[in-house]
């Protein structure tokens, strides 16, 4: 066992989504997605884990001051998410299906570069209370 | 008198948008909710009965029952829906949470045998946010 200690801040965010391969039928995004792939939408309360791995700073005490992942988190994710439709109204899903796969993965993507490099990130998003995805797996 | 309450959940797009305004009035009283686009949740639905438990089989209503019913009546209805768009018995309606618990009151009532009694629809949005209808006073 080494001096590493994890931290973790719990956010949440509800947004709306469908599931659509736009390079499928209407009939085949019915087969493979279901009732997720209807045209008008449907929406879930995301609740967002992310957590931060490093040996605590010793002047500090502190892996990483959790107010500054808060305020990181709101304005990397919150601002591009909440209250969003994340087909229509981001950058990031425009062309990539927002699965909790996919959409985890870009959270990552858009915390890492302002995490210390030597500190480990691993974010786990629910997209319901029983469904969720973590990356790096 | 003996309370039952079965949970069922259903995720659901929809927005908060009164049209006899303007767009910046929408968005003076509603917020982020009034994004056009939609926003969604994870809803949770606690549908409670009442009544005296049968001598025979030490029940107020099967459960299971209960469930169907709700299920066929409500769920079915709302699930990976748009609030706005799909549900017929919110036509007109503002999709608010409290109009939403009171639309499902009145969805249920007819379908519940005259041996139970509906006692409360509460309904949750977030995790942090629900209300409850008793009926008519």
């Amino acid at each position: 066992m080494g001096d590493k200690v994890a931290v973790y801040r719990k956010e949440h965010f509800n947004a709306a989504h469908r599931l659509y391969n736009p390079g499928w039928d209407a009939a085949e995004n019915e087969r493979i997605f279901g009732k997720c792939a209807r045209p008008n939408y449907h929406g879930h309360n995301y609740e967002l884990e992310v957590k931060v791995t490093g040996v605590p700073d010793k002047r500090t005490g502190y892996v990483m001051d959790m107010k500054l992942l808060s305020d990181l988190i709101k304005r990397e994710v919150h601002s591009r998410f909440d209250h969003k439709n994340l087909n229509l109204d981001t950058e990031e899903f425009k062309n990539l299906n927002p699965t909790a796969e996919n959409i985890v993965r870009v959270i990552y993507d858009l915390l890492r570069p302002h995490i210390d490099a030597e500190k480990d990130l691993l974010v786990r998003l629910y997209e319901t209370p029983r469904n969720f995805a973590e990356y790096p797996a | 008198m003996v309370y039952l309450t079965r949970s069922e959940h259903f995720n659901a797009a929809h927005k908060l948008y009164n049209p006899a305004w303007s767009y910046e009035k929408n968005e003076q009283v509603f917020g982020k909710c009034a994004n056009e686009n939609w926003h969604g949740h994870n809803y949770e639905l606690l549908v409670t009965v009442k009544g005296q438990p049968d001598p025979d089989t030490g029940f107020v209503f099967d459960v299971k029952r209960l469930s169907n019913i709700i299920k066929d009546h409500i769920i079915e209805k709302l699930d990976h829906c748009n609030l706005n768009l799909d549900v017929s018995f919110m036509q007109g309606k503002m999709c608010s949470t409290e109009n939403l618990a009171i639309a499902i009151w009145n969805q249920l009532l007819p379908h519940l045998p005259e041996a139970v009694q509906l006692h409360c629809i509460k309904l949750y949005e977030t995790p942090r946010i629900y209300v409850e209808y008793y009926g008519e006073e």
